[in-house]
């Protein structure tokens, strides 16, 4: 069981080391795509994409789901959490910069306090 | 609590927003003026900004470039489209990785809200594929950061 986690995080890890599988989950984040659609915007060819989506999906990142001819893929749990990680680290990276901001602002209000003091302590 | 707001609008828009405790005029200026800049748009820990350079006028220019002090680097480049002391700067930027990524078209206002300013900065990326691609390079340097940057914004 143990040992079952460990090679899929493996997986997980590898199938999410390359910028085109990236790419493909966060355009799966904004819903359901075929092959076809989502080969579209990266200059690629079907059988490419089929090759990313297989490392996706064996990593259970992606599912797939029969539609007539169509297999569409749609993000899988493991995949949607990874989205989530992912915005998270963005998110995360924001926050500490808009942390130290708050220190530098505070830094910034010390002078202006000094002026009121002076205004209302007649020192002019 | 949290005072951040990240989100994805539309195929091509992430809208950020933030609250701080100082006017205006203040987070602008933490905004537009180098010395300022150089202490906090700083990202992971353990990176600097030797390099900011903001000419802050419409049509100036702008360079930022960053290091984890272990050979890690990258730099940006843009743009200063608009400004509005105190309530608005417009810009484009790319990262360079060093081949440069498709401009983000970026608006950021601040507003006035109670003794202090709500900022809401909204990009735009050519296409959804580059939205997709900013999000995805965010969460590499994250991984080169070694900590877990966590909660979604899906």
């Amino acid at each position: 069981m143990l040992m079952a986690e460990t090679l899929n995080l493996d997986a997980t890890f590898s199938a999410l080391a390359d910028p085109t599988r990236r790419a493909i989950l966060a355009r799966l984040a904004t819903g359901e795509a075929t092959v076809m659609e989502l080969a579209q915007p990266f200059e690629m060819t079907q059988p490419a994409i089929s090759q990313h989506l297989k490392v996706l999906e064996e990593a259970g990142l992606i599912a797939r789901r029969v539609d007539g001819a169509k297999r569409p893929r749609r993000l899988a749990k493991a995949g949607i959490e990874a989205m989530d990680r992912w915005l998270a680290m963005l998110r995360k990276a924001l926050e500490n910069n808009y942390d130290r901001l708050d220190q530098v602002l505070a830094s910034m209000e010390r002078p202006k306090i000094k002026r009121t003091k002076n205004r209302r302590g007649e020192k002019r | 609590m949290s005072k951040l707001t990240l989100k994805t609008e539309g195929d091509t828009h992430v809208v950020v927003t933030r609250r701080f405790a100082a006017p205006p005029e203040a987070v602008y200026r933490a905004h537009t003026d180098p010395k300022l800049i150089q202490k906090w748009l700083l990202g992971p820990e353990g990176w600097t900004m030797p390099v900011c350079i903001n000419d802050a006028r419409p049509g100036g220019k702008f360079r930022y470039e960053w290091t984890n002090g272990k050979g890690a680097g990258f730099h940006i480049t843009g743009e200063i489209l608009e400004l509005e002391p105190y309530s608005r700067i417009v810009h484009v930027e790319r990262m360079h990785l060093p081949d440069p990524t498709p401009d983000n078209h970026i608006e950021t206002r601040f507003d006035a809200n109670g003794t202090g300013t709500l900022m809401t900065m909204r990009m735009t990326l050519p296409d959804a594929q580059t939205r997709a691609a900013m999000l995805a390079t965010g969460m590499e340097r994250g991984m080169e950061a070694s900590y877990v940057r966590l909660e979604g914004m899906l």
